[in-house]
């Protein structure tokens, strides 16, 4: 094949891969094209190692590419005649299932009218493989919420900045009475001035540590989660290093949609990420995922965690224990947020609540704006750090 | 030694340096030395990512160079620190001579002479027998300022020092960057390298590493090791055993003498396979003992 004839048809496959949502630049399919000289493509298994060393660069990409991979390059013909049916792009979430990416690959390759089909077949298995018949299986219609609602929740929700507490990093900044002494610039100010040696001091920077919020979202926190949603929104957008994950019956990252600068159209995403809206909750299996998955992932730099639930668990409690007293350890800092505290009388009853209460750090309400606006106070309050900073020696 | 022209030689070169590599991370080395681009390598801690960038020294007849990436990692640790006492000491003799240069003292002591060199500027220098293996460990653990500042590095292989002004790389290094996954790598930084994700291995590369990494290990008690491990990683545990787990237990057995698990055994000596204590709870006693019944099966029904 003509070296010419395969760049194209290697241009013509990264195309399809970014259809498919994944981030194949410019540059990216120049390396390929190199690699691919470099290599040359005597093996299949080695044209196809080559091309994923070049073309992807996340570990999750790798299962979207080895579908476009066999289908391509077994008859880039049939893609061609299919290219001319496709419609533009729709918007794509990072991390999906296997039914998603399929899907995604289907509409890339394809078009919309395979996407249909896709979808009627799926929803069927996603009911046969799910927890239980009771998980509501739709997307949460954001539009029920009553416009005096939300226009009170976003002008209040707008208005609370969260300044959080601060942890030291290790990194310097110059400070005229720091504790450290800045060896460079005080040599420099030597060479000025010679005779006495004019110390220049530095001291550590600080920074607001990593925000980790897991947000109940069944069928009991609905009302809540709603407006909790709106918080998260301003949240994710005016600070770095927030992660949002919500849970009911299975745990879904939902910080990439969230970042989208407009509210309505970032809990729209949501919304179309999230399957179990106002379905049962699963306490100990989401915390679990969390665990397992995520926690090495966000938990790092004295991260604070946030858990937003009622602590109602469809499994009456069953294996929470073990799972927040991991995550206990994990985190600097554990804030449950509770709607129920709201009632005067409420007492810790319920099994998921008992499981949960001995490993928290703090115990605060959040069922109104009022509630929410303590919230931020207490999150930039600097002394409470329960755990102590480890220093260097 | 010469690199490697094409895959096959890639693959003899890393068997060679006594490393069982697969043909797929052959594949991206080998593209890594002949396209002269970054190797990012990911994945699970204890998969021998750091151990590539050694082999791969070793058998190329090339010096290592190391940056152990932490917290608050700097210029000053990373690249190239000015030597102060020594700096000081001459600004001292030179008052002491009574010179009045002080223009010219700037320059005299902001010169190579006083400049240490840490690894990345290390790297940069020329060196008869090629250039060096530059091995970024652990980028994750590093924060964001840092990532940034490798860009220009990795990308043009050059650093400004300011008093002094650009070295560059008459040959650029080959560099190795590894990542544990505990946050996600800024895609710039990933854009300028070739990406491989290091998996567990499969049963079979696995028995083939532990015959070369700990040999003074029976083959039936290996087969037994590697069997018991990939049951492991199957279990959903907060953290899987790696291969350096793998090897450090099969070096553990063999110090006690056993030639093949048996269940106390198991539980005397998971401490240098899992390392948390909620996974060592689950799986000793019952679970451990399931585990053997079902790899003795296994044996049984192969045999």
């Amino acid at each position: 094949m003509a070296s010419g004839r395969r760049a194209e048809n290697l241009v013509h496959f990264a195309r399809i891969l970014r259809r498919a949502g994944l981030h194949v630049g410019p540059r990216q399919v120049l390396d390929a094209v190199e690699a691919v000289e470099t290599a040359g493509i005597g093996r299949r298994e080695d044209f196809y190692w080559t091309l994923r060393a070049t073309l992807i660069k996340r570990h999750e990409e790798h299962e979207i590419f080895d579908q476009a991979f066999h289908v391509f390059w077994r008859n880039p013909k049939l893609i061609d005649k299919m290219m001319s049916l496709m419609l533009p792009q729709t918007e794509v979430p990072s991390v999906e299932s296997e039914e998603e990416k399929s899907r995604r690959l289907a509409e890339a390759l394809f078009g919309e009218t395979a996407l249909h089909r896709e979808e009627e077949g799926e929803i069927e298995t996603d009911r046969s493989e799910t927890f239980s018949g009771e998980e509501v299986l739709r997307e949460k219609d954001f539009e029920k919420m009553s416009l005096a609602e939300l226009a009170e929740a976003k002008t209040a929700i707008a208005r609370l900045r969260l300044r959080m507490d601060e942890v030291r990093t290790r990194r310097t900044r110059p400070a005229a009475n720091g504790p450290l002494i800045d060896m460079r610039a005080t040599l420099r100010a030597t060479l000025r001035s010679g005779g006495v040696i004019p110390l220049k001091r530095r001291s550590p920077r600080r920074r607001t540590p990593p925000l980790v919020v897991l947000c109940d979202i069944s069928g009991s926190m609905s009302a809540y989660a709603r407006i909790f949603l709106h918080f998260l929104h301003a949240l994710t957008n005016d600070r770095d290093r927030v992660h949002v994950f919500l849970f009911g019956t299975r745990l879904t990252h939902v910080t990439r949609e969230l970042k989208h600068r407009d509210v309505d159209e970032a809990l729209a995403r949501v919304a179309a990420r999230v399957e179990d809206w106002d379905g049962g909750t699963r306490i100990g299996e989401t915390l679990r995922r969390f665990n397992v998955d995520w926690a090495r992932r966000v938990l790092g730099q004295g991260a604070t965690v946030l858990l937003l639930t009622d602590g109602l668990d469809r499994d009456a409690g069953e294996g929470v224990a073990p799972e927040i007293a991991r995550l206990h350890r994990s985190a600097r800092r554990l804030i449950w947020l509770n709607p129920l505290l709201r009632y005067a009388r409420f007492e810790p009853k319920a099994l998921g609540v008992k499981a949960l209460l001995p490993h928290v750090d703090e115990f605060r309400p959040v069922h109104n704006i009022a509630s929410l606006a303590a919230l931020a106070d207490a999150l930039s309050d600097a002394h409470i750090e329960r755990k102590p900073e480890r220093r260097a020696a | 030694m010469s690199l490697p022209s094409n895959i096959d030689e890639t693959v003899e070169l890393l068997t060679r340096g006594n490393y069982a590599a697969d043909r797929s991370l052959a594949t991206v080395i080998f593209l890594a030395l002949k396209m002269g681009r970054p190797l990012l390598l990911e994945g699970e801690a204890g998969v021998g990512k750091t151990e590539i960038a050694k082999v791969l020294a070793d058998a190329l007849g090339r010096r290592l160079i190391r940056l152990q990436c932490y917290e608050g990692l700097d210029t000053g640790a990373a690249v190239y620190e000015w030597n102060y006492q020594a700096q000081m000491i001459e600004i001292r003799l030179a008052e002491a001579e009574g010179v009045e240069d002080r223009a010219g003292l700037g320059k005299d002591i902001f010169s190579e002479r006083f400049l240490i060199r840490r690894p990345i500027l290390q790297a940069l220098a020329p060196a008869v027998e090629g250039p060096p293996v530059l091995l970024i460990d652990e980028l994750d653990r590093t924060d964001e300022p840092f990532e940034a500042y490798l860009l220009e590095v990795l990308s043009d292989f050059q650093v400004s020092v300011p008093e002094i002004g650009t070295i560059k790389a008459e040959h650029p290094p080959i560099v190795i960057v590894t990542s544990n996954r505990t946050r996600e790598i800024h895609d710039a930084l990933k854009r300028r390298c070739l990406y491989h994700w290091v998996d567990y291995p499969d049963a079979a590369r696995e028995l083939a590493i532990l015959k070369l990494k700990a040999p003074r290990a029976s083959e039936n008690l290996s087969r037994d090791i590697v069997a018991f491990v990939q049951k492991l990683r199957s279990l959903d545990l907060y953290k899987n055993p790696g291969i350096a787990e793998t090897i450090d237990w099969a070096e553990a057995l063999t110090a006690l003498d056993a030639v093949s698990l048996d269940r106390q055994l198991v539980n005397d000596t998971l401490g240098a396979l899992l390392k948390y204590q909620d996974d060592i709870a689950r799986v000793a006693g019952s679970e451990a003992a399931r585990i053997l019944e079902e790899i003795r099966l296994a044996a049984r029904a192969a045999a």
